[in-house]
């Protein structure tokens, strides 16, 4: 169960939409949100849904891998459905017993709110599918730089997201592996209350923890033998340039929110 | 010739430790040498290591890096990028989340300009033979090939030094036989001296001089031949021969007319060859 979270997973590739700026993807992806906020007819999802599959297509990334990642969010998926399909008010009633009552405002609420989640979702997904975290973090740093007059230490904020995203794998492979100690030993993690299943966590997060510290330790001896010493006169191999095809992907991105906007004008 | 690295009678003690894990030790380094150092866990094999690129430094006695003190923080980034240091896991050394990217990151650290910056890696993924794979991910490398990754990110500094705490004791035989091959590439193609901290008799035989450590001093210190030909002294630190001199040995106490001297499986055929003819 484990290793099925792809979240901050990179596929590396060699595509259009990987090449393209992290900093372009990044503010599209952010325009791509807000756009998603937008919409306020199905003609408006059917268009975001068909740049979202246009995209994935683009960057030759599995649907498959992108459902994959999607997984772990059905509880929050169903239960936004619920909620939104029991609870809107109306009058329209489609169906009706004792006080249970869904409307036909309250399945079309509820059909939205899901897409929106889903694309939203599947939409960040894209962005971290395509770009190396470290692609990611270069351009956020770069976005944000700005900041750095106002004295924000954006460098290593940057690089602690970046050791952060490269760490998960490994915590959840030693997560996995701690698992599979415990319950070798008799630890019994998937039964009992609610209560009696989070103390059972307990001998699996100290070890760990103290994993993490000593991992933390030896990472930041290596990275002094590695002649790290801040951000200060740090230069980058890769440079970014924003190219002819970052000029292309602004204006299709902002052909996007044109479209969405009219659409919702228009009330398709 | 001039040490690169000249190590003087230091000692060194943990905070807390009820000893002194470095007692002593003096040892000098030359330029395109291959040092092996052995010793029981405790023996003070990495604490060295740690002194020889300033990651430690001395109580007492001095390292000299290419003349540099290393207690002397101005010298600090110098002294690194001269002496390259590599450890045990893979894992917890690699920064980056693509390889090359990783490689980068020493270089990028000491402000190195970006197009040459982009030749060093490629210079070091292909001395390490992983050129290949520098786009990949380094959790969907194999151990032996994430060493070598950690190998190219040192290399990237152009170290005229290369100290390698245990490099091979995480890797599986195939991993273990990569890492060293490519150290030893290292060695003859590019002239950089290899300082191999290592459990493996079989490792050590690859060097040009063995040092094994007991206690935090220095208790022998040779050619491979003339170390290995102790026997006696190294069973008293718990430390076995290579597998062919120990074969060797052994028939030698059963009787048989052998000579010393022979480590590897090829000498030792040789030998016995000839005491049989």
């Amino acid at each position: 169960m484990l290793k099925d979270i792809t979240l901050g997973q990179y596929f590396p590739g060699d595509t259009p939409v990987h090449r393209l700026d992290p900093r372009t993807k990044l503010v599209l992806t952010l325009v791509y949100i807000v756009a998603i906020f937008l919409v306020g007819s199905w003609g408006g999802y059917a268009l975001a849904a068909a740049a979202l599959a246009a995209v994935t297509a683009l960057a030759h990334i599995q649907p498959k891998a992108l459902i994959k990642g999607l997984k772990p969010l059905i509880f929050i998926i169903v239960f936004t459905a619920v909620l939104n399909l029991f609870f809107t008010p109306g009058e329209d009633y489609l169906f009706r017993w004792k006080f249970i009552k869904i409307t036909w405002t309250g399945l079309d609420r509820a059909a939205a709110m899901v897409l929106r989640v889903l694309l939203l979702v599947a939409g960040t997904f894209l962005l971290t599918y395509t770009t190396s975290p470290l692609a990611i973090t270069d351009g956020l740093e770069r976005l944000l730089s700005p900041l750095k007059k106002l004295h924000v230490p954006v460098y290593e904020l940057s690089l602690m997201m970046c050791i952060a995203l490269r760490f998960i794998p490994l915590l959840i492979e030693e997560t996995d592996r701690i698992m599979s100690a415990q319950k070798a030993r008799g630890a019994d993690l998937e039964t009992g209350t609610l209560a009696q299943r989070a103390k059972a966590l307990l001998p699996l997060l100290i070890p760990l923890f103290v994993s993490s510290f000593r991992r933390a330790d030896e990472l930041a001896t290596a990275m002094e033998c590695r002649c790290y010493n801040g951000g200060q006169g740090r230069t980058r191999m890769k440079q970014l340039h924003l190219s002819v095809r970052d000029g292309i992907a602004f204006v299709l991105g902002a052909a996007f929110v044109a479209g969405v906007i009219v659409l919702r004008r228009l009330g398709i | 010739m001039d040490p690169i690295i000249r190590v003087e009678n230091i000692t060194y003690t943990y905070p807390d430790a009820p000893g002194p894990a470095l007692d002593g030790v003096s040892l000098d380094i030359l330029p395109g040498t291959f040092t092996a150092v052995l010793g029981p866990n405790g023996s003070g094999k990495s604490t060295l290591a740690k002194h020889l690129n300033a990651i430690l430094t001395p109580a007492s006695g001095r390292v000299l890096v290419d003349g540099m003190d290393t207690a002397g923080e101005a010298d600090l980034l110098a002294i690194r990028r001269r002496v390259g240091m590599v450890f045990q896991n893979p894992d917890n050394q690699i920064v980056a989340n693509v390889v090359e990217d990783d490689v980068a990151f020493a270089p990028e650290n000491l402000g190195v300009e970006p197009g040459e910056i982009r030749r060093r890696v490629d210079a070091a993924l292909t001395q390490v033979g992983m050129y290949e794979l520098r786009l990949h991910a380094p959790h969907l490398l194999s151990g032996g090939q994430k060493q070598r990754v950690a190998i190219a990110g040192v290399l990237a500094m152009e170290p005229e030094v290369l100290v390698l705490d245990e490099p091979t004791a995480m890797l599986d035989p195939r991993g273990r036989r990569e890492v060293l091959d490519a150290v030893e590439a290292l060695r003859r193609e590019q002239g950089v001296a290899v300082v191999l901290i290592t459990h493996h008799m079989d490792e050590a035989v690859r060097a040009d001089r063995v040092v094994v450590m007991d206690r935090g001093r220095v208790a022998l210190d040779g050619t491979p031949e003339a170390v290995f030909s102790r026997r006696l002294e190294l069973r008293a630190l718990s430390l076995d021969l290579p597998d062919a001199a120990e074969l060797l040995a052994r028939l030698r106490d059963g009787g048989m007319d052998l000579p010393a001297g022979a480590l590897t499986p090829e000498a030792c055929a040789a030998a016995i060859k000839e005491a049989l003819a």
